[in-house]
This record gives structure tokens, sequence and C-alpha cells, in this order.
């Protein structure tokens, strides 16, 4: 029986209760989030259940929300199991405060940049990352780029209405 | 004298060599770094550098409408732009929930093989260079000028291509266009066996490629490879077949895998796949001729909210006015929603990640770049090889700083 959306919903309640939730179907692709706590928990059982299996990790990146308060910064993982073609996303969201995420990079090789990239741009801080510094931007840099309170314009500037140009 | 010269702690007894690999070398084919520590010629350990040319795009593209994002897309790999602007575009289309006619389907199908074709016959031919034979690579490029020359008729650029638009294409392929193709299925399967011939079981080529910079299908697995690279490795993944877009599902071809993931692997896994991309472009073309009365001009899917309208009726009829006005302006509702749609782009599986909230320009948008995420298998791969070997792996790797870096 090959593996649908609901039965890894399933599993993954039943193997976690209620600390997992928000399931969603985006598109076609299951989205479920978790506490930060048992984020390598999760991504373990993804990947040691011979039924889920979901050894390749397609993507990592980050996602800054300012509004919500006490969870601004997520890490969103996209997971795949090749042998069933099937793909999940999974979110973890911290607080800006105290950015600490657990490290992927013992499970997968390929987290390594990724975490540094989402480092690099969204101030996450992985615990147990070998090498967590910067990787696209310079050493030097003290802030981190990508989180929303860093316009993409000069905001000083007057002759341009942002109303009539993209994203204030 | 001595008291001049400050050398670091420690630098006397060292043994080893350290060696700064680029970032501006003419043997790492754009602008990476790599300090090498070598024992004699061998290498003990690389620290890679990367992102001399960010610039930044999934900050730039949180304020553009999803229009104007295609332009970024361009630069990543910009050895296959058309395959990143229809990866695009079909991400966008999958937000929307459009859905395209199959003369766009097959029409984008033969720009994106041939995108393909472009991409590999670079990485390979350099391969060839960096083995020390020049002739494969300035002779075969000729036959990318021919798909230069086919992209132009298309859309009017060459490198940065900017093709096609949400729903389609920005106007039919004309005449020149398919005799082009015409010409360019005529000619390049001659050069490409002549290219093979070349390579394939040259004995100073199989000699530095075979057995360097491998890497097993559990390992390259684990490092997110995706793409030749991993095919060379031996798993069959291949992001057309395991979730076809763009009506690849109507296609006959097969899937080229190696087994030892070594550089001659990678280098005749792309080699395979030029033959099967010609016969999808030949499949294509013959689907896109069968085509008859008014399907035979449909370019565009029929989506006026998202397709801007043509010039004419834009000055003499009222909606496509607004449509206009809307589209310019970016004032077109867009749903919200976070959708991840891949392609198999040149190098592996390029990702888009985009988040709506239903404002004119994405929440966020994350690339998934395949050689940023292979690249970093590269100190593995090259630990305890000779420096030539680094080089030649480095090559094999097809890797675009353009991507790399985002």
């Amino acid at each position: 029986m090959s593996l649908t959306n609901e039965i890894i919903q399933q599993r993954l309640t039943e193997k976690f209760a209620d600390q997992v939730g928000e399931f969603v179907i985006s598109y076609d692709m299951l989205q479920f989030s978790a506490p930060k706590e048992i984020n390598l928990k999760v991504l373990n059982f993804l990947y040691d259940d011979p039924q889920l299996a979901f050894t390749f990790l397609t993507d990592l990146t980050g996602v800054h929300y300012p509004d919500q308060k006490g969870r601004e910064l997520a890490v969103v993982y996209h997971l795949h199991n090749l042998k069933d073609n099937i793909r999940l996303r999974f979110k973890v969201f911290t607080s800006v405060e105290q950015p600490d995420v657990y490290t992927a990079t013992g499970l997968f090789s390929s987290a390594n940049w990724m975490e540094r990239e989402t480092y690099d741009f969204f101030g996450i801080h992985f615990v147990g990352h070998p090498n967590l510094k910067r990787i696209l931007n310079v050493d030097e840099m003290d802030y981190f780029p990508m989180r929303k309170e860093f316009p993409l314009e000069d905001q000083t500037r007057i002759d341009k209405d942002d109303e009539m140009f993209g994203r204030g | 004298m001595s008291e001049h010269i400050k050398l670091p702690e420690g630098s006397i007894e060292k043994t080893t060599t350290t060696l700064n690999l680029g970032p501006t070398h003419p043997a790492t084919h754009g602008v990476m770094q790599n300090i090498l520590e070598l024992d004699g010629e061998r290498i003990v350990s690389a620290d890679q550098t990367i992102g001399y040319i960010h610039r930044a795009f999934e900050k730039l593209a949180e304020r553009r409408p999803l229009a104007q994002i295609t332009t970024l897309t361009d630069r990543l790999n910009y050895c296959s732009s058309p395959l990143n602007n229809m990866g695009w575009h079909m991400t966008c289309e999958k937000l929307l929930g459009v859905t395209t006619p199959k003369r766009v389907d097959y029409l984008r199908v033969i720009v994106m093989e041939l995108a393909r074709i472009a991409d590999h016959l670079i990485c390979n031919s350099i391969m060839g260079v960096d083995a020390g034979a020049y002739t494969g690579f300035l002779y075969v490029m000729q036959y990318r000028e021919l798909i230069y020359e086919i992209y132009e008729e298309i859309c009017g650029a060459r490198l940065t291509t900017n093709m096609g638009r949400i729903g389609g294409f920005e106007r039919n392929f004309n005449d020149i266009a398919f005799q082009k193709l015409e010409k360019f299925l005529d000619e390049y399967p001659k050069a490409l066996k002549e290219f093979e011939n070349m390579f394939q079981r040259n004995r100073i080529f199989m000699d530095r490629t075979i057995g360097v910079g491998g890497i097993s299908a559990e390992r390259a697995l684990n490092y997110g490879f995706t793409g030749p690279n991993l095919r060379a490795a031996g798993v069959d993944y291949d992001v057309r077949v395991h979730s076809p877009y763009s009506s690849y599902q109507d296609f006959d071809f097969t899937i080229p895998v190696g087994s030892t993931g070594d550089s001659y692997d990678r280098w005749l896994v792309r080699e395979q796949e030029m033959w099967q991309s010609l016969s999808i472009i030949r499949q294509a073309y013959q689907k896109v001729q069968a085509f008859t009365g008014a399907e035979a001009e449909v370019y565009h899917a029929d989506v006026p909210e998202y397709y801007l309208p043509a010039k004419q009726d834009v000055y003499t009829k009222m909606e496509a006015l607004i449509y206009h006005f809307k589209i310019i302006m970016g004032e077109t509702d867009i749903p919200a929603g976070e959708v991840y749609h891949s392609v198999e782009g040149g190098n592996g599986e390029l990702g888009f990640y985009l988040i709506s909230d239903g404002g004119r320009a994405p929440y966020r948008l994350h690339f998934r770049r395949p050689c940023f995420i292979y690249y970093q298998a590269y100190e593995e791969l090259i630990k305890g090889a000779m420096l030539s070997d680094a080089i030649i792996t480095m090559s094999s790797l097809n890797l675009i700083a353009g991507e790399m870096d985002a």
C-alpha cells in the first residue's frame, strides 16, 4: 500500500499525540508543525520509520512572521520519500528573542549549508551545528537581512509611493 | 632580516602547504574559492567560500509582482535560463490554479529540453577543457549557438531569456524558430556523435576521470544530490518522471543512470541525457505539428487576469485596458497559500517555495538551488585526491556560481 497524506498524519498523531498539529494539505502537500524542542524527534521518526522513510531533505529554509508573538521565526523542512514519491512540509516555530533550534546535520549532511544559509539570513541559531557561520553574506555583517524589519529600499525616500511599488 | 618577516604561529613546523584556489581562477569556471591544504600534491582538506556573487534575489522577490520575478530566475543557472523561467511560471500557475493548453506544454518541453542540451553541452565540454582537450569545447559551441538562435527567435534574448509568461508564451513561435529547430535537430546529432567519439573511449580522458570524485548512492542522497550527479551514483530519481509537469507523461524517454558516481559516470549520464533530450524534442515537435485549425495557433492559456492582452486590444477594448492596467500595476488578486514546485533543472531539482499572503508580491520566496546543496560535498569528494583531480571533479559537478549564490 502506498503512502498517502492521511496515513502520514495518522502515524504522526499516533506517535506524538497532540504535540504535532496544524495539519493542512496545501496544493496536495501535507504540512504540519511541532514544537521546536522535538524537531529532531519528529525528523528522526520520519526518517527511521520503515513505512514513512522520509530520507531525503529537499529543502530547509526560514520564514519571518513579525506579527506572531512568541513564534516569529519558522524553520521549514521539505522532506521527500523517494520510494513512494511523496513530499511533506514540516514547520518549527521559534521566538525571535531566543531563536535556538536543534540542527538536523546529524541526520542529513545536506542540512549543513542550508542551515548556515538560514542562520545567515534569519539569525536562527542551530544548536549543535558543526560550523554555524555566515555563508553568502560577508562575515562582518551584524544583522539578518531577510527579516521583515529590513525594508528593501531606503525608507527616507519620498519620491516613491510604496502603495504603487510593491510591498511597503 | 628575519625579524621583519612575521610568520604565523606554527608555520615553520607545518608540513602541509596552503593553496588558494579561486575565487577568480580560470579552472574554477565561476567565482568560487577553495582554500586547500596540500600534502605534496594530495589534498588534505578544503575550506570552501561561496557567496561572491550573491545578489539577494529572495529579498528582491519580496517587492516584485510575480511576473517581474522571472528576470531574477534567469540569473540563477544562466546556462539554462529557459528552464528556470518555465519552472517559475509553473509555480505561479500552480498557485493561481491556471491550467495550460497541451500545445503550450509541448512548446515548453521543446525549450526546456533545448536548455538542458545547452547546459549539459557546456558542462561536458568544459570537463574536456580541464582534461586538456580544448577542441571539443570550441567545436560544440557552434551548436549551442544554434540553440541560442532559437531562443532569440522565441523571445528576443539569448542568455537571460525572460522567456514565457504566466499561462504560456508572450508570442507564438514563428516559422524561423521552427526552421532553426529543424536545422538543429538535423545537424546536432552528428556533432554530438563526434564529440562523444572524441571523449567517451579516449584513454587520457578515461584515466583522468574514472574513479575521480566518486560518491556512493547513499552519501549522495544524504548530501541532497539531485539531477545527473545523483543519477551517476545509480539513483534513478528524475523530477520529470516522479512528478511530471508540463505533460512530460506524454513522452517516451529513458533515464540514464551510472553506477560509481565518479566524474566519468557524471559525464556519461549527461551525454546520454542529451540523446534523450533530442528524442523528446523530436516527439514534442511532432505533437506540436499535429495540432490543426485554431488549436495550432494556441500559445497561451485563456487567463485574462494574469496574461497580458494584445496591445491593439488595450487601445480599443475596455476590458483589455482594465486587465492590462491591473497586471502592470500589480493589482491582480493573488490567492494566499504555500506552494512548492520543482522542475528538473540542468543540474538537479530546481525548486520554488512560494508563500503568498494575498499581497501583490510573494511574502517569501525561496529557491531550492541544486548546486548550492550538493557543492558542500566537494570536500568529501576531493579529500585524498590530487590537485588536478580536484579541478576536474569541480567541473564535472556542473556548478554555476549564479545559482549557488542566488
